[in-house]
């Protein structure tokens, strides 16, 4: 079987960032001394043209914030010269019209702004900082510049019953794309995960407004809806598979299938100071370990609906999380031996009903 | 590396097959679809590929991956 080919790179160039979002999937220790020591404008450039040859199509040039690095416009020209398609994936609080001009003129082919929420002040609430002026200014600059505009919102139970307002702002902002991403649960979501869990009614809601807006504006607006795993009885085919589509490289030049692999114990990641991508994606046991179906257990080895090639097992850091083995079974999945944690997750979120004050015996209302 | 067709989208790839990259290079914004037909059908010996440039150009039309200018 010939090896699968990357599609995208992801160049993790920061985990500094201005804003707190308690949702992040960055990892815990960020301000660990470990990512410390950024990568060099020479090592993403050598890194960039690796990628190309790996046959990798995709940049997405994201953090932390991207624009905190000072040789973005350089790194830009690299992704360019290296024939990436790129996207800058930003909170938008740095990207004036004049920083915008110079990355066009770097060759940078679209932008992604994020917004906590459609409410100035809840935006700044999420975000921890004040910000949302600036990232409608950063939507509205990247539009003027004729940049193809994605908006991106991750979605949880404090901002999910404002879809409405968040679907007609990115209309609003002239966007082609919307991602509506709920929230998925790594890195500081984990920590937060009370806080941000949705209730069922809220996702069907959110899941009416969705459809509702497509029949309107139809392929004007692509609208990305992502349904939070915690509530599929299957799991979802995580980056397409180990190691079968995506390499994310993090500011310290790690390499990971996927940006929370770093919580697998275990897992020596390689490096791009010491090793090439192409070792990386063919030899590396980073990529190895969980790539295609030879490393599956019970119950995926004998999968009832055949699916060890659909979902490739789901999602290994979850695995790990909940079951306690990053090679088990995604406990989402409804054959996992694991899947009463998720069930229970779900239903400890149903805060919907008030149990209300009473002298006598409790009764629901 | 195998030769391929690819269409870059924002944080997405479309593999086009030799046709329908042919009809792609096409869509310039001026040519009318029964001029792409036209121009298509001398690749094919004269083959009437009317229907199948119209359905192809439709599927793409409701991915977004273009827009017709004279709507």
């Amino acid at each position: 079987m010939s090896p699968p080919r990357p599609y995208t790179l992801v160049a993790e160039l920061s985990y500094r960032c201005p804003l707190h979002c308690p949702y992040c999937s960055n990892p815990v220790d960020i301000g660990g001394d470990r990512y410390r020591a950024e990568l060099e404008t020479e090592h993403w450039t050598r890194v960039f043209r690796e990628a190309r040859a790996l046959g990798v199509v995709q940049l997405a040039l994201t953090g932390g914030e991207p624009m905190v690095r000072r040789d973005l416009d350089e790194l830009v020209s690299a992704g360019r010269a290296a024939d990436l398609y790129s996207t800058l994936v930003t909170a938008g609080t740095r990207l004036t019209r004049e920083r915008a001009a110079l990355l066009k003129a770097a060759g940078l082919d679209h932008v992604q702004v994020s917004i906590q929420s459609p409410d100035p002040e809840e935006n700044d609430r999420i975000a921890g900082i004040r910000s949302f002026e600036k990232k409608i200014a950063a939507a509205r600059a990247a539009r003027e510049l004729g940049f193809p505009l994605t908006i991106n919102c991750v979605l949880h139970r404090q901002n999910l019953d404002r879809i409405e307002e968040i679907l007609l702002l990115a209309e609003e902002l002239g966007a082609q794309r919307l991602e509506l991403a709920n929230t998925q649960y790594y890195g500081w979501a984990v920590v937060n995960q009370e806080a941000l869990l949705p209730t069922r009614a809220q996702l069907e809601r959110g899941e009416e407004a969705v459809k509702r807006f497509r029949a309107r504006v139809g392929p004007r607006i692509t609208v990305l809806w992502v349904l939070p795993d915690y509530y599929e009885e299957l799991p979802k085919p995580c980056m397409a598979g180990w190691g079968r589509s995506t390499i994310v490289v993090a500011p310290n030049g790690d390499v990971l299938p996927c940006q929370a692999a770093s919580t697998i114990p275990n897992l020596a990641l390689p490096n791009v100071r010491d090793r090439s991508l192409n070792w990386i994606w063919h030899e590396a046991d980073a990529f190895t370990r969980f790539r295609g179906t030879e490393w599956m257990q019970e119950p995926c080895r004998s999968c009832p609906l055949g699916r060890q090639e659909q979902d490739w097992g789901g999602c290994r850091c979850q695995a790990l999380r909940l079951a306690g083995d990053a090679a088990a079974t995604d406990p989402v999945c409804r054959f996992s031996p694991y899947h009463g944690t998720v069930v229970a997750a779900r239903e400890s979120a149903q805060t919907d009903e008030f149990t209300y004050r009473t002298m006598r015996r409790p009764s629901r209302v | 590396m195998r030769e391929e067709h690819l269409l870059l989208i924002p944080e997405g790839a479309v593999h086009l097959n030799e046709t329908a990259a042919h009809v792609l290079e096409l869509c310039d914004g001026k040519r009318s679809l029964e001029e792409i037909a036209a121009a298509l059908s001398l690749r094919y010996s004269g083959a009437d590929v009317a229907d199948d440039v119209r359905e192809l150009l439709e599927g793409m039309r409701e991915h977004g991956l273009v827009v017709d200018v004279a709507a």
